[in-house]
């Protein structure tokens, strides 16, 4: 069982500003790293696998700063977003090095563990240079794992990886996480992080804006304001309706185009306006046309996080 | 063993004959012995020495140690692929001196060996001066190989910088500024060659400045490339 210890790390390149006061613990179970791309999470692993060293604060593995400290990767297993280049060696041959450079007592039995465990010995025996991306990614993974290590940090591990493998890379991570590992990965994908991840940690520009189970990120991302347009057949009598809904912050009126107006409508709850709104449209008979969210994006609901 | 990690030993001797790299170092020396049998096989016995003395020795040598110092560490820290070897357990010293002595050893058998082969070729009349060649190239080889491996260990641009050491520094500067002979490698490998044949101009520096000399540089060059490797960063595509 081991523990990652963030204490007010920042990481600046210059004036730019990496990482800003991260205070975080990462212990046994998988946590999953969210942020939208460029906020950071590739900084904070860099920082964690000993890659990088803390502008201020510091970064320590059970007690002992990561920085310059090559003895920790005994305990860490680094999946890098970097791709493997080595590929004039095979799959076998690149996880027997790798197998052989943490000095274990039979590499051979070690690198075949490995690979049975990411579904690899078959494929093993040819040039990394003829993989897929999936295959590639299962490989890192094997190498990652040839020291069987009680921290497992992955940076971006489903990326460009096909569903079906992706599905087998969660299962893999949960596995982990089950056997009491800390396991840490990163993504930008919301749902990716829900499935897999017990803890989550969400960062945005560099800070760390939430920390949590998935329901209380989940509930945390619902519960914000949202921005709808609604076309109706009667645009200004659904407004006077929807402004007497609680869950209703604020009403605007389109301006015309092409014949058709539309409301802005900001929702607070968003559940209960969804329950609401059929109800409230064939009160006042009014027929709804459309319903669009308008800041669904990502990023929109980190800006919100961070905002709060 | 903590000074030498036999996986990257063997990791590295892939990565120098496994790529196109690999070819242009076997290439060089190929060049120079075909031009030296040509040249002896049109010429009197020892006539067409320039071979060694200036195309080999101040040009073949320098580069094939410049490529085989940036072929087992450059492409690696570009592509950052390096962070697979060195997220373990290994002193990062032991990975920059394992990937030292195999450029070294590609230095000596595809750099300094041909060389002192050239010299027999040349002129087999007189054994001596091809082995004092040899040793030159020997010495100066051992020294260019640890300074190239810091300067790739340094900066992605090692190998532009590299030739312009050799061609300006060395080359151009070395040859109007009898000074430079104090700071350039090449001179320092002459004066241990003129120590042991009189047939290779003396530079001057004396035979225990030059070797003492090049030993500094060595040892300090790879030294810096283990403290380089050390502090790697891994730096996100964000």
């Amino acid at each position: 069982m081991s523990t990652i210890e963030l204490e007010a790390v920042s990481r600046w390149y210059g004036n730019v500003v990496a990482v800003n006061g991260i205070t975080m613990s990462i212990g046994p179970g998988v946590t999953g790293l969210l942020g939208p791309n460029g906020a950071g999470k590739s900084t904070l692993i860099a920082l964690m696998s000993g890659f990088l060293s803390p502008s201020a604060g510091s970064v320590t593995l059970d007690g002992t700063a990561l920085w310059r400290h090559t003895e920790a990767y005994r305990t860490i297993g680094l999946v890098p977003e970097r791709e493997i280049s080595f590929d004039y060696l095979t799959g076998r041959q690149f996880v027997l090095a790798n197998a052989e450079l943490h000095g274990l007592p039979d590499p051979g039995a070690a690198a075949q563990r490995a690979l049975e465990i990411v579904d690899m010995v078959e494929p093993a025996a040819r040039r990394i240079g003829t993989y897929s991306k999936g295959m590639r990614q299962r490989v890192k993974l094997a190498s990652a794992l040839v020291h069987d290590p009680s921290v497992l940090l992955l940076d971006e591990p489903f990326n460009g990886v096909d569903p079906r493998q992706r599905l087998h890379l969660m299962a893999l991570l949960q596995r982990f996480g089950a056997e009491g590992r800390t396991v840490l990965f990163s993504s930008h994908i919301l749902e990716e992080v829900e499935q897999v991840a017990r803890q989550i940690e969400v960062v945005v520009s560099g800070r760390h804006a939430a920390s949590g189970d998935f329901g209380e990120i989940r509930r945390l991302m619902t519960d914000r304001p949202v921005q709808y347009v609604v076309v109706s057949s009667d645009d200004r009598r659904l407004a006077s309706a929807l402004i007497g809904e609680p869950s209703v912050v604020a009403v605007a009126l389109r301006p015309e185009i092409g014949g058709r107006r539309g409301v802005d409508v900001s929702v607070s709850d968003l559940g209960s306006f969804a329950v609401q709104l059929p109800r409230l449209a064939r009160d006042c008979g009014v027929r709804l046309l459309e319903l669009t969210p308008t800041d669904e994006s990502l990023e929109s609901v980190f800006a919100y996080l961070v905002g709060r | 063993m903590t000074v030498l990690n036999p996986t990257i030993l063997r990791l590295s001797a892939q990565a120098l004959l496994g790529r196109r790299r690999g070819l242009v170092l076997m290439l060089i020396p190929g060049l120079v012995l075909v031009l030296a049998v040509v040249v002896r096989a049109l010429t009197e016995e020892g006539v067409g020495y320039d071979i060694v003395s200036e195309v080999g020795y101040t040009l073949a040598l320098p580069i094939v140690a410049l490529l085989a110092a940036s072929a087992v560490l450059g492409p690696e820290i570009d592509d950052g692929s390096i962070v697979y070897l060195i997220a373990k357990p290994v002193p990062r010293h032991a990975v920059a001196v394992s990937k030292y002595v195999v450029a070294w050893l590609a230095t000596v058998a595809l750099g300094a060996f041909p060389l002192f082969l050239a010299g027999v070729v040349l002129d087999a009349s007189e054994p001596g001066r091809a082995v004092a060649w040899g040793f030159a190239s020997l010495v100066s080889g051992t020294a260019y190989t640890a300074l190239f491996l810091g300067l790739a260990a340094l900066t992605r641009h090692a190998v532009v910088i590299g030739l312009l050491y050799v061609l300006l520094w060395e080359g151009l500067l070395g040859a109007l500024l009898t000074g430079i002979r104090w700071l350039a490698i090449g001179p320092w490998g002459l004066q241990v060659g003129s120590a042991i044949s009189d047939a290779v101009d003396e530079p001057g520096t004396g035979l225990t400045y030059a070797l003492l000399a090049a030993l500094v540089v060595t040892a300090g060059s790879v030294w810096f490339a283990g403290d380089r490797l050390r502090s790697f960063t891994l730096r996100g595509d964000e």
